[in-house]
């Protein structure tokens, strides 16, 4: 699958992006001398980084690496320390958020119906009743869960609940989509859908930031790779290339399953 | 010891006779709490829910002070509102003091610093759980509180049960805002405290045993709700 994605960056340290308007896509994201300190201790810093706008970019590494961290730094939910973030030509925050849909690890429902999850996001724009439930009825289909709509959320399965905060977070018909570590602990099904939904979204435009520190869904994910650990970028660059032949220690390592500490 | 068991006899006559009296101190009693109990929650759910959202300078003390509030003695407050309802008061000119509505003022202020005390510790793990989800949607400060409170139903259901207990039950504030006139402002507590001492043991016991039950029925309310609450995987 990683082997068919049409577009692939061409660069690995800077510039991904193939022509100066990739540069204004809302998906190209570029950071520079990017550092977050907490308590002294340096979580996250990274010197340069240039996403490609339109891949699905896999955020791999170890336990620990800042994967999580520098998915909220560049969705502008927790401020760094130092450095500069930008999506397209906007500088992060507020506006950007706007643009983009997150998708937690453990997945946060609103203790509503599983429709009600999905209109509270469809209330936020403009839309008729029927309207909005047309458009709750298709996202709930896309994720299979239209049976369920008028259950208790918090009644669902840990793999449903997952399904329903990713069909919330496609609610918003996001720029890009960022999800951290979305599938861990699910079931096979549900972890297929979920793949399955993202790599449609990425077709249709949407780019993609997905942290996993499952080897295979990586392979079966990725545009391009970026290989954090100790909150280092440690290596990014097309996912044949990054597969095929990892230039760091700390990614060999990892690939070949040795454990990284 | 007669007289114990007689009184008790009188109590449950009254009761079961539907004593015209008996029903109107304990609807004027409900009505006077239901109604401060409303008022309250509108204005201590949106507290207990600002508190939680937002993180102004002042906050922490804002919270002490509310809390310590919780803790005011009815006696005191009831003063203070007749302090400000007597005719020589900045709002006697409304021509309030000795009415059910000056009860009712009272009871709002002795329970609404409940309310929203209560209201902020129990929205404040909901917001710890939903926080960073709602910024990342982009969702108004209005827009969270508003979920806030729409989430904690349950939650917030029992803080109202509390406030309400402690409205009901209240003898302090009332007695002096309202005067405990009869057929006007007499209402169970205020009722017990003057049939007590009038020796009039049997309309006391039976305004005793009503307030009780409404206190028991109360409390069996709440555990019924959370355990629905529960069951749908709400609480």
């Amino acid at each position: 699958m990683p082997d068919a994605a049409p577009l692939m960056p061409r660069k690995t340290s800077d510039g991904g992006s193939k022509t100066p308007r990739d540069r204004l896509l809302p998906g190209a994201l570029r950071l520079e001398r990017l550092a977050l300190q907490v308590a002294g201790r340096l979580l996250v810093n990274i010197e340069k980084l240039t996403l490609d706008p339109r891949s699905v970019t896999v955020i791999m590494g170890p336990n620990g690496a800042g994967k999580s961290l520098f998915l909220r730094l560049v969705h502008g939910l927790i401020p760094p320390t130092q450095g500069w973030i930008s999506w397209g030509e906007v500088a992060c925050g507020e506006a950007t958020r706007s643009t983009q849909a997150m998708v937690f690890q453990k997945p946060v429902l609103l203790r509503r119906s599983v429709a009600a999850n999905i209109d509270f996001v469809l209330r936020r724009r403009a839309g008729t009743k029927a309207e909005r439930r047309a458009r709750c009825d298709e996202l709930l289909t896309r994720v299979g869960l239209a049976g369920q709509a008028q259950q208790p959320a918090r009644l669902l399965s840990g793999g449903e609940q997952q399904r329903l905060a990713l069909a919330r977070a496609l609610a918003t018909r996001p720029k890009v989509l960022l999800l951290d570590e979305p599938t861990a602990s699910l079931d096979p099904a549900s972890v297929q859908m979920i793949e399955q939904i993202v790599l449609a979204s990425s077709a249709e435009q949407t780019k993609v930031i997905f942290v996993t520190h499952d080897v295979g869904q990586a392979r079966r994910l990725a545009g391009d790779v970026a290989f954090l650990h100790h909150g280092q970028l440690v290596e990014y660059g097309p996912a044949t290339a990054f597969f095929a032949n990892p230039s760091s220690e700390a990614a060999k390592a990892y690939l070949s399953g040795r454990i990284v500490l | 010891m007669q007289d114990f068991a007689g009184a008790f006899g009188l109590a449950f006559g009254l009761i079961a006779s539907g004593d015209a009296d008996l029903f109107e101190i304990v609807g004027l009693s409900m009505r006077v709490s239901l109604m401060a109990l409303l008022l309250s929650c509108l204005i201590g759910f949106p507290i207990g829910a600002l508190l939680v959202v937002r993180k102004f300078f002042g906050r922490g003390i804002v919270i002490a002070l509310v809390n310590s509030m919780m803790g005011f003695p009815p006696v005191v407050i009831g003063l203070l509102i007749y302090l400000v309802l007597s005719r020589a008061g900045p709002m006697g000119w409304l021509g309030l003091l000795y009415s059910p509505t000056a009860m009712i003022i009272a009871q709002t202020v002795l329970i609404a610093p409940i309310v929203a005390a209560l209201s902020r510790q129990v929205l404040e793990a909901l917001q710890a759980e939903y926080d960073e989800q709602f910024r990342s949607l982009g969702i108004s400060r209005g827009r969270a509180m508003l979920a806030l409170i729409v989430d904690g139903r349950y939650g917030l259901v029992t803080v109202a049960l509390a406030g309400f207990g402690r409205a009901v039950a209240e003898v302090g504030a009332v007695i002096i805002v309202g005067g405990n006139i009869e057929h006007l402002t007499r209402v169970m507590t205020t009722a017990i405290a003057l049939e007590t001492s009038k020796g009039d043991l049997g309309m006391a016991l039976a305004l005793g045993i009503i307030l009780m039950s409404i206190a028991i029925s109360v409390n069996l309310g709440a555990g019924a709700l959370r355990a629905i609450a529960e069951r749908q995987a709400y609480a």
